[in-house]
């Protein structure tokens, strides 16, 4: 019996595949032979390439290189060149900052200047990855809504690794590269600062990535849910409001009273997702710089609850005994 | 088809899922609340965990009794330094007690006394053992901040062996590669018990026990002062924190409020009975530990050259309270002050 199925698209259209609008000129060509890939397919578009690379890409994908080997061989060099080892411990293995006796000076490249070297090229890599994407969307007459949307995750990376520790004067204040190491650092630097969680910017961001994943579901699931009448043709349904574009608003008008239109969920999806790295970014460069303490500063100004004492009596601080400091 | 795609998923799910979770405690744990509702103060238990150790933390049955009329050991015996007030049935009972609890059930009493002359200060185990029963009785006199009435005996940490299971030495820098890394603190390495598997700094002990490296390294004020401590600092600490929680078998809320690490009036009593133990280690190290070094052979020292010293899983052996809080000094009042 026949069902109507959309989670995945159930229909492949098998016709030769399409090579795309003419490029302006000046482009290099495009690259690959496109061709139908029936398992792609079950999840997306079936046609597989071409790909524009072009001096950009090229350029961003080679600064991207070096900067993974940089810290590749400085995982593999911790494990003594064993590749056993490197496979097993990989989730353990670092390339980390200078120390803070370093601040921002050149350290060796052993002490942190591989680091330093591995960052430099990263950056370079994800700068140029992003006009790239800038410049394809140019070329195609788009927006270049994709392009600040990647520009507000990079404001983080830079925040986080860059701009502040420049403005606390030390290297060894960025994130190591590590898989472990960079979530290890994340736990310190919430403990070393005095709870991010009291941080409104970290609150906001949160707010921001949870609102971000709420509207994702909550658009997918009315699109899929009048896919019956055509909902998934949104884009036109912009300008031509059809049947189920009206079900979808009035669906949401009596959940909650209130709707967004078929472009404006867009729009709130897509500030929803650049303002989670823009505010995170923002309490990222606070902590330390002008504030050290969160709870503390939470208390302050208010937002800290103060809870009912449940022990017999107050823990004092024995630092406040003579030779108490530990 | 799709069947036997579904389960060729499902088989994959499924040994993902293994796979990620082989690090982890097999479940039920027991909560249990200690602080105010709604604030997360929870400790967190295994009981698989905690019933795979209850042999490590079972005292052993006491000597018979023995009088404590008649002649005093120190009258009696050449050479003897401490115990010296003791009945020579005491005497007798506690050296037992100790050959029990520390020799090699094959050597007994030889492993500290050469042959028929007990007097003998030949074998350095017998130096070293005198320096321990000093020490054990300076802990429960001296240190009840951290011991309470419960205090300690040498089977708090032996166990039944010669050398406590759980000890420390000096680590040589670790460079790699001739050099190509920088010694890393033994950061980033996989399979760190000490740091409870985190890639933190894995040798918090010469830092913090040996160095006196200050702990404290939260904000004390609400806006930054004059500096404070880096990240690095920072993750050292962190380091030590995963000692301790992981010696004690406790989750970080046992003594800290999480919200707030660093505020003392909103941590439980049991941080303050920590902070005592820091510096007890300390103090142990540093007066009977370490300047023991000329004593031991080779074979007993660390791969720098040190001598054996303690941290908290020398005592506590992954129980909050060594030996699950059982005092052993009723029946060895000899050892209490």
């Amino acid at each position: 019996m026949a069902q109507y199925q959309n989670i995945f698209t159930q229909v492949q259209v098998n016709l030769p595949p399409e090579p795309g609008v003419a490029l302006p000129p000046g482009s290099w060509p495009r690259l690959g032979t496109p061709r139908l890939q029936y398992w792609f397919g079950k999840i997306g578009d079936a046609q597989v390439g071409p790909v524009y690379l072009g001096w950009l890409g090229l350029s961003s994908l080679i600064c991207g290189f070096i900067a993974i080997e940089i810290i590749g061989l400085n995982m593999w060099a911790s494990v003594n060149w064993d590749p056993v080892q490197f496979v097993r411990q990989l989730p353990w293995l670092a390339l980390e900052p200078p120390s803070p006796e370093y601040g921002l000076s050149l350290p060796p490249l052993a002490e942190g200047g591989w680091w330093l070297m591995a960052g430099f090229f990263l950056t370079a890599s994800i700068g140029l990855w992003w006009l790239k994407m800038y410049r394809r969307a140019r070329a195609l007459g788009m927006g270049t809504h994709v392009a600040w949307a990647f520009a507000a995750a990079i404001w983080l990376y830079l925040v986080l690794g860059f701009i502040r520790p420049l403005l606390m004067g030390s290297w060894a204040e960025a994130v190591p590269f590590g898989i472990f190491p960079h979530l290890d650092w994340t736990a310190a630097f919430s403990i070393r600062y005095g709870n991010l969680f009291y941080n409104p910017f970290h609150m906001l961001s949160i707010a921001f990535l949870y609102g971000a994943t709420l509207l994702f579901a909550m658009h997918g699931a009315t699109v899929l849910a009048t896919g019956r009448y055509g909902g998934d043709r949104e884009v036109e349904q912009i300008v031509d409001r059809g049947t189920a574009s009206e079900r979808m608003q009035i669906f949401w008008r009596w959940t909650m009273g209130f709707n967004a239109n078929i472009e404006s969920i867009h729009r709130w999806a897509w500030w929803f997702a650049v303002l989670c790295p823009l505010t995170g970014g923002i309490g990222i460069l606070l902590t330390g710089t002008v504030v050290d303490n969160w709870y503390l500063w939470g208390v302050k100004h208010g937002i800290a609850p103060a809870y009912p004492l449940v022990f017999p009596e107050v823990v004092p601080d024995p630092g406040m005994l003579p030779g108490g400091s530990q | 088809m799709k069947h036997s795609i579904a389960r060729f998923t499902g088989c994959l799910v499924a040994a993902a899922a293994l796979l990620l979770t082989a690090g982890c405690e097999w479940p039920p744990q027991e909560t249990e609340q200690i602080g105010y509702r709604g604030t997360a103060m929870e400790l967190v238990k295994s009981p698989e965990a905690i019933a795979a150790k209850s042999g490590l933390h079972s005292v052993p049955a006491p000597q018979p009794p023995a009088t404590t009329d008649g002649p005093r050991a120190g009258d009696v015996y050449e050479n003897l330094q401490v115990l010296g007030d003791l009945s020579v049935g005491e005497h007798t009972r506690l050296m037992l007690a100790i050959t029990q609890w520390v020799a090699p059930a094959e050597q007994s009493c030889n492993y500290c006394h050469v042959g028929e002359n007990f007097a003998s200060d030949e074998l350095y185990t017998k130096r070293v053992s005198r320096r321990m029963l000093q020490m054990n009785m300076d802990i429960n006199r001296n240190w009840q901040d951290h011991v309470k009435d419960t205090g300690v005996t040498c089977y708090t940490c032996h166990r039944g062996q010669a050398v406590p299971g759980a000890i420390w030495f000096e680590q040589p820098p670790r460079r790699s590669a001739n050099g190509f890394t920088a010694d890393n603190g033994y950061q980033n390495i996989g399979g760190m018990a000490i740091v409870a598997y985190s890639s933190l700094p894995g040798d918090p002990f010469a830092q913090f026990l040996d160095n006196y490296r200050q702990v404290r390294v939260i904000g004390d004020t609400a806006l930054p002062q004059n500096g404070g401590a880096s990240i690095q600092a920072t993750e050292h600490t962190y380091g030590l924190m995963m000692h301790m929680s992981s010696s004690l078998g406790v989750n970080c809320t046992f003594c800290h409020n999480s919200r707030a690490f660093a505020q003392w009036d909103q941590s439980t009593p049991q941080r303050l009975t920590s902070w005592h133990g820091v510096n007890l280690v300390r103090n142990l190290n540093d007066e009977y530990l370490k300047p023991l070094k000329p004593e031991y052979p080779d074979y007993r020292l660390g791969p720098t050259g040190d001598a054996p010293k303690a941290n908290c899983a020398t005592c506590h052996r992954g129980a909050n309270k060594p030996l699950n809080g059982e005092s052993m000094l009723p029946d060895y009042p000899n050892l209490a002050p």
